[in-house]
């Protein structure tokens, strides 16, 4: 499939140096706003009015970060939104690693031991996925309410996980609909049970959509930023509240260069899973997509 | 609803029952939890002039604070935890909307400290009215902050030789002067709020106050639909031809900041737009000018902040309740926060000398138009009418200024709608 | 990423049906009941309890005062719904186009064998990884006239360049639509990319020796094997464009006016900003409903066509 534009004829050259042009310019309009993110986050306030979006800082500066990091005011608490890294952390991993656990054993039941009525299951928790989350808001809360949940890291666990498995199913399904089916027969004949057969042949090979899987979902739980709002208390607000007190405020003068740093921040995690795990993504969609 | 929330309500109480019951201490210590949305440096600083002397009287002080257009989504988050039966302890509620929580039966009672404090005789009646449900102290005042004011940058008037606009008519009449060097006469952000805010000044300035309180409080729908309100929308659009074109979506305080560097001239717009002067170190009278906006000297559009209390759950928590009630009214938080924010004091009898002209002039008008009747409230910041008809009014001023093809007539009969069709 | 159901039938019948094959039978049930059951009632129940407040006067918390279906006849009758409505369709449709187009085009020029693809991949597709309460002040940066793009262009000394759909009420909802395909498109890229290496070479150097033209092996023989991906970034997109609200309150917040509304802030403005909790039950129930309208036959096309296929 790699080999098509690859004869070295002049013609194939130019194509090729158009090629380049067009990814280049691509790259550079999905990197613009990261681009003015950065410069806006190391120039002193008084520049930011002053230049366009693209100016090089005349002055840089670190002071923006560090300030975001442990000064900045988050409502009364003036402690920047590192500190809310942690409650960040301590819901999005027993969420990623909770779903991506149901998502798995979910789509092995379905490919693997279909039953009557296995794909409307399938159907109907695909249909979980397009319901609006401000639309479960409410129930949402009186459900907490009733379980004893409000206001806890456990019951942001269990929204997250209850509005991510639609997603990890349907990844882990379509991954097991491609293995084939002839082992997992072979390994009923000789007796093995459902979960020795999960353990022994599907999980050895499910290394590409576990890192689909978590890489969704940890992106998906570290930005959300309405059920983290609405579902924690003061101490358990996740990052996102925190960079919304930032960026939101709107009253008193706007520290750009400070809310950019601070939104880089609270970024930085997803962002540097998607760079040291990109690689894999791709490749755990690829083992999982067409061989329908 | 009701029997809804009870259920998970006294769930909580118990619990809470039982950690008080651990914890008591001689001087009854509670904690409250406070849902606000001040989250802006200054306001961060003056709100914790509060947490401070609460912490000074043993109380423990959980912060929680959701910034977002106005308090959106901090109410999004206090019916979230109303609906869990977990309310916060106060939350920063306004006007109206005090009542309808009341109505729900969630708030809690401050008759006792009020009583003791002397709440009656020391808040103005108007402002007594917005904090009672059911003839009940259900909230305290924080600040007021006065609407319709204009703010003005004097270097960029004088450049164009003109004056202080002190009607409607002089605004237009000095655009021109201000186009020819090189500036933008009135400075705004094409926001729904921010329109609103504009739209309720000019009807304030062309009709009066007892218009205003005939179409944007009670509603009336022939005050609505009338030749008035038809007049006071064409000057509202008209209003377009002050501004520039780049101001959709944009944030207030942008629109201040082009006052402050001299790009615009004036500004419409509330008293917490000082702060932007402050900050920038602008000295008012001098830098920059406060003054009523045009045509409504006599008149004062305010829009009030208040601490609303949810029920206690036992003693500590009612005590601690009854304290923040008490703080908020006293006078070092009163100075302090209002200092910071650009409002002035809830209570009338506060010395007004460690504050600037503009607040000063602020209080000298409070008090004179809560006498002669000139004291509004205001229908674009929530404290005129609920926030369902408020919606529709915004939907129908917005889209007016917006739309080139909407006729005033055609406005007026859709404001006079919005005012009542809601179910 | 497929939803085909074709293959793994053989899975379905162990040979003989020994008390262990009973309990093993019933194994997978049991291990999806719990999801299941959640499904039913987070999914399926909440959307219940949203038709039944629709039916009732709620305003500020729910209440169970029934009006029968007048919350949906205010709701027909409100311009700003329509507009959002509206908006919608335009956004989803140019969204999930654009998304669709630029994620298969960059995917086959990146399958060239190109150098340093691992980075120009992780480029293409970092804005995944931010949320628009990260972005969305950039975004309304540059596309503000006097301070972004047209700024930017204007001071290259081009005086006359103007792009101020940001201000305009008809354009408005186009920013969005920018902003949008900027996050999204790179993951539709990923999956294209996967999708391409997924390919059978040998089809294609077939292809190559009968003589057909490059673009010609594309659209009959390469673009035909993707459809199962076409197929998942249809839904994913979908499903993002449906809940797109974050990029409103961020770009936009509805405006000019309430040009740019779409039905997710429209319901979320209703329901929890303005008291009408009632109205923004209706308006998420028929919201769901045209949802629904529109994927069940997608679904069940492709799922149909494909098992005959």
């Amino acid at each position: 499939m790699d080999n098509v534009i690859r004869r070295r004829t002049p013609g194939a050259r130019l194509a090729r140096a158009a090629l380049y042009a067009v990814l280049i310019v691509a790259a550079l309009f999905y990197l613009l706003p990261l681009v003015i993110m950065l410069l806006t986050s190391i120039k002193p306030l008084d520049e930011i009015g002053a230049g366009t979006l693209l100016a090089l800082p005349q002055h840089p500066t670190l002071a923006p970060w560090i300030t975001a990091w442990g000064e900045a005011c988050t409502g009364m608490r003036c402690e920047g939104v590192g500190g809310y890294f942690w409650n960040s952390f301590a819901i999005v991993i027993p969420a990623v690693a909770i779903s991506t656990v149901v998502g798995a054993l979910n789509g092995y039941a379905l490919t693997k031991w279909r039953f009557r009525g296995s794909e409307l299951v399938f159907a109907l928790m695909l249909f979980g996925c397009f319901i609006p989350f401000q639309v479960v808001l409410l129930p949402m809360a009186q459900t907490l309410g009733w379980l004893g949940l409000s206001s806890s890291r456990a019951g942001l666990v269990l929204v997250h996980v209850v509005f991510g498995i639609a997603f990890t199913t349907l990844f882990f399904r379509n991954f097991y609909v491609a293995v084939p089916s002839e082992l997992v027969s072979a390994a009923k004949l000789d007796g093995a049970g459902f979960f020795r057969i999960f353990w022994r042949i599907l999980l050895p090979v499910s290394a590409p959509i576990i890192v689909v899987s978590v890489i969704w979902q940890f992106t998906q739980i570290w930005n959300d930023f309405l059920f983290g709002v609405a579902f924690s208390a003061h101490d358990t607000q996740p990052v996102t509240v925190a960079l919304n007190n930032l960026v939101n405020t709107s009253t008193g003068v706007k520290e750009y260069n400070v809310n950019m740093a601070a939104a880089m921040i609270a970024a930085l995690p997803t962002l540097v899973v998607y760079v040291l795990a990109g690689k894999y993504f791709v490749r755990g969609l690829t083992a999982g997509s067409v061989k329908g | 609803m009701r029997s809804l929330l009870r259920f998970p309500l006294k769930k909580t109480l118990l619990g809470l029952a039982v950690t008080g019951a651990v914890a008591s201490s001689p001087v009854q210590a509670g904690e409250v939890e406070v849902l606000h949305w001040w989250t802006s440096g200054g306001e961060a600083r003056a709100a914790n002039v509060l947490k401070e002397l609460m912490e000074a009287e043993g109380h423990t002080w959980k912060d929680f604070a959701v910034a977002g257009g106005g308090g959106e989504t901090a109410m999004t988050v206090l019916k979230s935890r109303a609906m869990s039966g977990n309310p916060p302890s106060a939350a920063q509620i306004k006007g109206p909307e005090i009542q309808e929580w009341g109505d729900l039966g969630l708030l809690g009672n401050l008759d006792d400290v009020a009583k003791a404090e002397g709440w009656d005789s020391l808040l103005p009646e108007v402002v007594a009215n917005i904090m009672r449900h059911d003839g009940h102290y259900v909230a305290v005042p924080v600040n007021v902050h006065r609407v319709n004011w204009l703010w003005a940058n004097p270097q960029v008037l004088d450049e164009a030789g003109v004056e202080v606009p002190t009607s409607i008519d002089e605004m237009f009449e000095i655009a021109d002067d201000l186009r020819e060097v090189g500036v933008i006469p009135l400075a705004h952000g094409g926001q729904p709020w921010q329109d609103a805010t504009v739209f309720e000044t000019v009807v304030l300035a062309e009709a009066g106050s007892d218009f205003y309180r005939r179409a944007l409080v009670e509603l009336d729908p022939e005050a609505l639909n009338s030749e008035t309100m038809i007049d006071a929308l064409t000057t509202f659009k008209r209003m377009r031809t002050l501004m520039d074109d780049g101001m959709s979506g944009r944030d207030w305080n942008i629109a201040t900041s082009m006052v402050i560097g001299g790009q615009a001239a004036m500004q419409l717009m509330g008293d917490w737009a000082k702060g932007e002067f402050t900050a920038a170190g602008l000295t008012p009278g001098e830098d920059y000018v406060c003054v009523p906006a045009p045509g409504t000297e006599s008149a004062f559009t305010f829009n009030i902040d208040s601490l609303a209390m949810f029920q206690a759950s036992d003693e500590e928590a009612q005590a601690a309740q009854d304290d923040l009630a008490r703080l908020v009214l006293e006078p070092t938080f009163q100075e302090a926060f209002n200092l910071a924010k650009g409002s002035i004091p809830a209570r009338a009898d506060l010395d007004m000398s460690a504050f600037d002209s503009c607040a000063q002039r602020s209080m000298a008008d409070f008090k004179a138009t809560s006498e002669n009747g000139g004291l509004v409230p205001s229908m674009a910041h929530g404290m005129a009418v609920r926030a369902s008809v408020q919606g529709a009014i915004f939907d129908v001023v917005t889209n007016f200024f917006n739309d080139p093809d909407m006729s005033p007539e055609a406005a007026a009969e859709r404001l006079a709608n919005a005012g009542s069709s809601l179910l | 990423m497929s939803t085909s159901l074709s293959p793994a039938r053989a899975a379905r019948a162990p040979a003989k049906r020994s008390a262990l094959g009973t309990l093993s039978d019933w194994l997978p049930r049991l291990v999806l009941a719990p999801s299941i059951a959640v499904s039913l009632f987070f999914v399926y129940g909440f959307m219940i309890w949203t038709f039944v407040l629709s039916l009732t006067n709620s305003r500020m918390l729910p209440s169970y005062d029934f009006v029968g279906f007048a919350q949906y006849a205010q709701l027909m009758a409100n311009d700003r719904w329509w507009v959002a409505a509206s908006n919608l369709v335009v956004f989803g449709g140019l969204f999930v186009g654009i998304c669709l187009v630029l994620g298969a085009g960059l995917a086959i020029l990146l399958d060239q064998r190109i150098r340093q693809e691992g980075s120009l991949r992780t480029i293409y597709l970092y804005p995944m990884a931010l949320s628009f309460i990260v972005t969305g002040v950039v975004w309304k940066w540059l596309l503000n006239p006097s301070l972004g793009l047209q700024a930017m262009v204007r001071g290259w000394g081009f005086e006359s360049f103007t792009f101020d759909w940001l201000v305009n009420p008809d354009m408005a909802v186009y920013t969005l639509v920018i902003a949008a395909v900027w996050q999204a498109s790179g993951f539709v890229m990923a999956l294209f990319l996967a999708g391409l290496r997924g390919i059978d070479d040998s089809i294609i150097k077939a292809a190559q020796l009968d003589g057909a033209s490059l673009p010609r092996i594309y659209a009959r023989v390469v673009m035909p094997c993707l459809r199962p991906v076409v197929f998942s970034a249809v839904m994913i997109l979908s499903h993002i464009a449906i809940k797109s609200f974050d990029l409103v309150v961020a770009l936009t917040g509805g405006g000019p006016g309430y040009a740019s509304d779409l039905p997710a802030t429209f319901m979320y403005t209703h329901a929890f900003t303005r008291a009408q909790i009632g109205l923004g039950s209706a308006s998420a129930m028929l919201m769901l409903g045209g949802v629904l309208a529109i994927l069940i036959p997608y679904l069940y096309s492709e799922l149909r066509s494909r098992r005959h296929g």
